[in-house]
């Protein structure tokens, strides 16, 4: 074909939002989305302390419904969807048949018979494409509505508080990983207890239609406390509780076990499901390189790429690292050799022409009191 | 409107020159491109400079920046306050946020670099 081109943007319809409160956008999984609106320190500190309003629109909703759709997501990912009593969630990842992971992912059980699977904006229609193959034959039916739907979420300790007031979901009742439907302020919603920031939360699916008046019934809602937040302090967030990143902990040359989600890889399920036979193999054998988080004890930052080294063996790379704001100190999380993983255990970073002495030390970083 | 009593590079750094000494630093339009700055690494006193060649590295929580050098010279000081205090760039770029200060080589050399004006125009494109 001449002259193929990039497919362009996908606009969020919260943008004239984002603009309006002065947002820095930046394309993110193939859409434009708001990277920050006054300061990262700040919008990760509002998550910790109070409230943190963020746009998630980019992120892909899968619906599976039908007689087999149960059956059909416990062939194609990992987990076992069909062990979730409905209103509950399950973290999940869909797998190469070599093991290598596509997406991980969240699988709410809306009905008997209805799942939706929320999928990474990166991967939304790999995922779907995967999804629509590995359903086909079944009675399972595949709908997606990511452009359809939008996603705000509210994380923080706050949000509970903010968000109980404006919707007839009982949020008291509702655990975490649990999911309502009903409505806020009026608009029809789904009402997960789920989150990426390591804070009590909530995420919301509405119509992208009704998004901007959901978007400003929470904002109202949350005025003085919740403050908007974007990918920045997103980012920031979640390695603070040790949280993968699809692009970086997880792509497919890493397994879930390398990752240290091999709890997620149900191999007693009644059906076999697309990984299996690899994933029983590393299960086995043990995994080739192991996740860790690490800390630095020199001076600076160990970022994404960055060389690990043990002694002068060369044991690694970093995954994702940046300045920890609850810490004060860096963070990273990096594969290394098995052998290199204990915690305590002294490795360096090379940052630069400098290799920065790191302590290994348990995931996550940082857990929230209580 | 930048301070004009200093003069800039391209690159988004400020030198002021008091005799044979210069201070040098990054300006506010840099600080607030790069956001909350968590990080900075400075050469230690005794360390040659070169016109326009890296002298360290600023870092925000996403981002890594060079620093480039407005003046040769040679380091007299660099900001012992930034180790611990990284973001008294962000809030004073001018004052307290100084990176450097050095012995200039030759003050010939600050004909290389912007009048406030015309770095004024360069970030007004921006």
């Amino acid at each position: 074909m001449v002259g193929t081109s990039e497919p362009a943007l996908v606009h969020s319809p919260l943008e004239e939002v984002h603009l309006g409160l002065g947002a820095r956008l930046i394309e993110f999984g193939g859409w434009l989305m708001p990277v920050q609106y006054t300061s990262i320190l700040e919008e990760h500190r509002a998550v910790r302390q109070r409230a943190g309003l963020f746009d998630l629109s980019h992120m892909g909703e899968l619906f599976v419904e039908g007689a087999e759709a149960g059956a059909g997501l416990a062939g194609a990912l990992v987990s076992n969807p069909p062990s979730l009593v409905v209103g509950r969630a399950q973290y999940s990842m869909i797998c190469a048949p070599d093991g290598g992971v596509i997406d991980d992912l969240i699988v709410y059980r809306l009905a008997e018979e209805r799942f939706l699977v929320v999928a990474n904006a990166s991967n939304a229609q790999v995922v779907s494409d995967e999804l629509a193959e590995r359903l086909g034959g079944s009675k399972a039916v595949l709908d997606d509505r990511s452009l359809a739907t939008s996603l705000v979420a509210i994380q923080g300790p706050a949000s509970a508080g903010i968000l109980g007031p404006h919707t007839d979901v009982d949020i008291g009742g509702l655990r975490y990983y649990g999911i309502a439907e009903g409505q806020v302020a009026g608009i029809p919603a789904l009402i997960a207890r789920t989150g990426y920031t390591g804070e009590d939360g909530f995420e919301v699916f509405v119509e992208s239609s009704r998004a901007e008046a959901l978007w400003h019934a929470l904002a109202d809602a949350g005025r003085e406390v919740a403050i908007p937040c974007g990918l920045g302090a997103r980012d920031t967030l979640r390695l603070e509780v040790g949280m993968p990143l699809y692009g970086n902990e997880l792509d497919r040359s890493t397994n879930p076990y390398e990752a240290g989600l091999g709890r997620v890889v149900k191999h007693d399920k009644p059906t076999g499901f697309v990984g299996k036979a690899a994933l029983e193999r590393v299960y086995r054998d043990g995994p080739a390189k192991r996740l860790i988080g690490l800390v630095m004890r020199g001076r600076g930052i160990a970022r994404h790429g960055h060389p690990v080294w043990a002694g002068d063996r060369r044991t690694g790379m970093v995954t994702s690292g940046t300045h920890s704001p609850t810490l004060g100190t860096p963070i990273a999380m990096a594969y290394v050799a098995p052998a290199d993983a204990e915690p305590g255990t002294i490795l360096a970073v090379e940052i630069r022409d400098a290799r920065v002495e790191a302590e290994v030390v348990p995931l996550p970083f940082y857990r929230r009191p209580d | 409107m930048v301070p004009t009593d200093l003069r800039y590079t391209k690159d988004h750094e400020w030198v002021r020159v008091d005799g044979d000494e210069a201070t040098i630093g990054i300006t506010d339009y840099a600080a607030t491109q790069l956001g909350d700055i968590v990080f900075v690494e400075l050469p230690e006193a005794g360390k040659s400079l070169e016109q326009f060649g890296t002298f360290g590295v600023v870092e925000s929580v996403k981002a890594v920046s060079d620093l480039f050098a407005p003046l040769s010279g040679e380091v007299v000081e660099a900001n012992g306050a930034l180790a611990g205090q990284p973001e008294l760039i962000n809030g004073d770029p001018y004052g307290a946020g100084w990176m450097l200060r050095v012995r200039v080589a030759d003050s010939g050399q600050l004909e290389e670099l912007l009048e406030p004006a015309a770095y004024d125009a360069l970030t007004a494109e921006g």
